[in-house]
């Protein structure tokens, strides 16, 4: 089956295009590119006029629940929400129940994928059994089985030896290890960020130091095992600082930042609402204009949501017994568009490139681009339509949001996986 | 009457005339305190609610009393052997409690932030009785009240605190009601009972007892809870008490009409010799008896100024 998408403006970073044009897909790839294509015989056509079309959106953090916890999202209504939100492809981190630390595990979701997903999924493995940063998970099986990083994220493999030889045992792999970057005793006990706003709040704080010592200890295992690194959700000035100087050093390292560490301050914890409570914590004023500057100069490679869903009950008590987290696959592209590109803070290429590209390359993923011969995952985004988030209106199963009835303007309004538009 | 609010869940969002308000109501409630019959009708057939999450005498009997001397009818709902125990939720508790119309609900928790949470999803007057480290309005309210008293005035005037700054609620409504009052606060402690970036709340920090002390027209020293030793805060309760503790000793080097206070309970010999929490300078005593006359002035801002 083919699919012209007609008139759109083509915006692929990394094929450096910018033009108004059509794209044909053929067999689930992208065929042509150019202006006023005929559109072949049986081919469905898309009008993309005053849209913008980019390659398709990866989100590599994401917690799909799915097996365990499918009251709270399932394969199914995580892809739904992820196409909804412009993404078309994420990866489901290990901490499920059981833990994905095996290859039947990852079949499981695989599986469930292929029947039940509407966007592709990249299972993320175990680093140790059950996360429990004691004992290696089976690597070579989860990469055998199509996993295609290694984190125990929500936990910090505190013993540096153990992760030394996960970053080692990892090498042949070429999948990266992706650190959830947290010291556990400096994070002990803590409910938000440490500074002006957790002694005001009577809040038990962590201070960017946790961060900042598993960033140092993390860069200075990868130098000593060439491995692949790859910071998730960082969030302080202090590791920007630490992963610049790493990549000019020649080490192999990468990093994420999520929507909210680009977007929110610990000011946002002083209404006590449990749903301004993550790991990492929303940080202070500079960390946040740090990780805006990183990610425009490529220091951190891409955004990722770290959707995070939790029931109602988990989050309506109070702040210090609330759940971590927050769902994101369908905030962050309007969140991004209409905070970060209308004001000028980010460029819309850049925008683009950290939510395609840039993931694409860290993971070692065919998608990203929109090159003649890729897979047709497109993103499409109109940069005009106004928006109210009204969170019973997600596909998730979960409304844990701290941006209920935000407004904007801009957002994805159309979303091709392997050359289909998918319905959510 | 400047009173318009609803809740009183912290000192921080005052202003200083609504404290001034309090205060001036407080004071003319003293009056009643010494009366024979202990009884006024103004809030004849209004209800208060006490939501006690953590264990409180002082406290939750100074509300109960408040309440009653002002005619209210007062229920005292602690959580212990309650619904709560069985694991329903704060919320949904303190909606079970509101679908019985109180109009006041006195509130103390053990989690920072457990009576905002309350105050936003109920149409009731919310009054935080304490929660976690975060506020204890009423305390600081009493301690103003203390202090006016004692001295006439508050502008101007430096207040040292001393001790466990960094788990107080006390010492963190009192910081901005001082603040606010135009007084100048200087806290004291260890570094690791100081919290972080205390400063910016417009306060300075001594690392020094003599110091911080020296020049104090009100010394106000902090319970230190004992199990801040279990978290590696400080070495040894006799280390603390030889380092930080207030003796006669220390008192060689303040002014002559310094005020000593303590919210209470006291750890008698730790952070308060015995003979200085009884001696001269001391108004433990009139803290408990202002505390009163600040809660029947609270409850009646909140509750009074509408119609029963």
């Amino acid at each position: 089956m083919s699919l012209l998408v007609r008139n759109g403006r083509i915006l692929d970073p990394a094929g450096g295009v910018d033009a108004v044009q059509d794209l044909l897909i053929e067999g689930g790839r992208i065929a042509r590119l150019g202006r006023s294509l005929a559109a072949p015989e049986g081919t469905a056509v898309v009008d993309a006029t005053g849209k913008v079309v980019c390659p398709g959106f990866i989100d590599m953090h994401v917690h799909l629940r799915e097996p365990g916890q499918e009251y709270k999202e399932t394969v199914a209504s995580g892809t739904r929400a992820a196409a909804a939100g412009g993404f078309t492809a994420v990866c489901c981190m290990a901490n499920t129940f059981p833990v994905n630390d095996n290859r039947a595990v990852t079949d499981f979701i695989l599986a469930k994928a292929r029947v039940e997903g509407v966007v592709r999924v990249y299972p993320v493995g175990a680093v140790t059994k059950g996360l429990k940063g004691a004992e290696l998970a089976e690597l070579a099986e989860l990469a055998e089985g199509g996993c295609v990083a290694f984190s125990d994220d929500g936990h910090c493999v505190m013993n540096a030896e153990i992760y030394r030889r996960a970053m080692e045992y990892a090498l042949p792999f070429g999948a990266p290890v992706i650190s959830h970057a947290e010291d556990a005793h400096l994070a002990r006990g803590a409910a938000m960020h440490e500074g002006l706003v957790s002694t005001e709040l009577g809040l038990s704080g962590q201070p960017a130091a946790a961060e900042d010592v598993m960033v140092a200890r993390d860069i200075l295992l990868a130098e000593l095992t060439s491995a692949h690194l790859h910071i998730a959700h960082l969030s302080t000035a202090g590791a920007v600082r630490m992963v610049r100087s790493a990549k000019a050093r020649g080490v192999h390292v990468t990093a994420e930042v999520t929507p909210h560490h680009l977007l929110l301050t610990d000011e946002a914890v002083r209404t006590y609402d449990p749903n301004t409570r993550m790991a990492p914590p929303l940080r202070g004023k500079r960390d946040v204009e740090a990780v805006r500057e990183a990610l425009a100069d490529g220091t951190i490679d891409c955004i990722a949501t770290d959707h995070a869903p939790h029931e109602l009950a988990e989050k309506e008590s109070d702040f210090a017994a609330a759940a971590n987290g927050i769902v994101g696959l369908e905030t962050a592209v309007p969140l991004l568009l209409d905070r970060l590109v209308r004001p000028g803070i980010i460029d819309l290429p850049t925008l683009i490139a950290r939510l395609s590209g840039g993931p694409a390359r860290v993971l070692n993923l065919s998608g990203g681009s929109l090159a003649v011969g890729a897979p047709a995952d497109l993103t499409v985004l109109d940069l005009g339509q106004a928006w109210t988030i009204d969170p019973t209106r997600f596909r998730s199963r979960s409304r844990n949001t701290p941006f209920g009835g935000a407004t904007g303007t801009g957002a994805p309004v159309m979303t091709i996986v392997g050359g289909a538009v998918v319905t959510v | 009457m400047r009173w318009r609010r609803k809740d009183l869940l912290g000192m921080r969002d005052l202003e200083p005339g609504e404290i001034q308000d309090v205060l001036d109501t407080a004071q003319s409630m003293k009056e009643i305190a010494a009366r024979e019959i202990k009884k006024v009708p103004t809030l004849r057939g209004k209800t208060v609610v006490n939501l006690f999450y953590e264990a409180s005498t002082r406290t939750r009997t100074s509300f109960e009393i408040a309440g009653k001397w002002l005619s209210a009818d007062v229920i005292n709902f602690s959580a212990s052997g309650s619904s709560a125990e069985k694991g329903e939720s704060v919320l949904d508790t303190a909606r079970t409690i509101a679908a019985m119309s109180p109009d006041v609900l006195v509130v103390r928790h053990h989690a920072a932030g457990g009576p905002d949470l309350i105050a936003r999803h109920l149409p009731c007057s919310v009054v935080n009785a304490g929660d976690g480290a975060h506020e204890h309005p009423t305390q600081a309210l009493l301690d103003l009240l203390t202090i006016r008293e004692k001295k006439g005035h508050l502008e101007g005037l430096h207040v040292a605190i001393v001790g466990d700054v960094a788990h107080s609620r006390v010492a963190r409504s009192n910081i901005h009601g001082m603040r606010h009052m135009g007084m100048t606060v200087t806290v004291a402690g260890p570094p690791t009972l100081i919290p972080p970036a205390c400063a910016e709340m417009g306060v300075k920090v001594s690392h020094r007892l003599e110091e911080a002390i020296a020049s104090a027209d009100v010394i106000m020293m902090l319970r230190l809870q004992q199990e801040r030793m279990r978290g590696g805060l400080i070495p040894s309760l006799r280390e603390y008490s030889r380092v930080w503790g207030l003796s006669r000793d220390t008192l060689r080097h303040v002014r002559g009409d310094v005020l000593i206070m303590h919210p209470g309970p006291v750890n008698r010999g730790v952070e308060i010799a015995p003979d200085v929490a009884d001696g001269e300078h001391s108004v433990i005593l009139d803290q408990v008896a202002n505390g009163v006359a600040v809660r029947m002035a609270v409850l009646y801002l909140l509750a009074g100024s509408r119609p029963a």
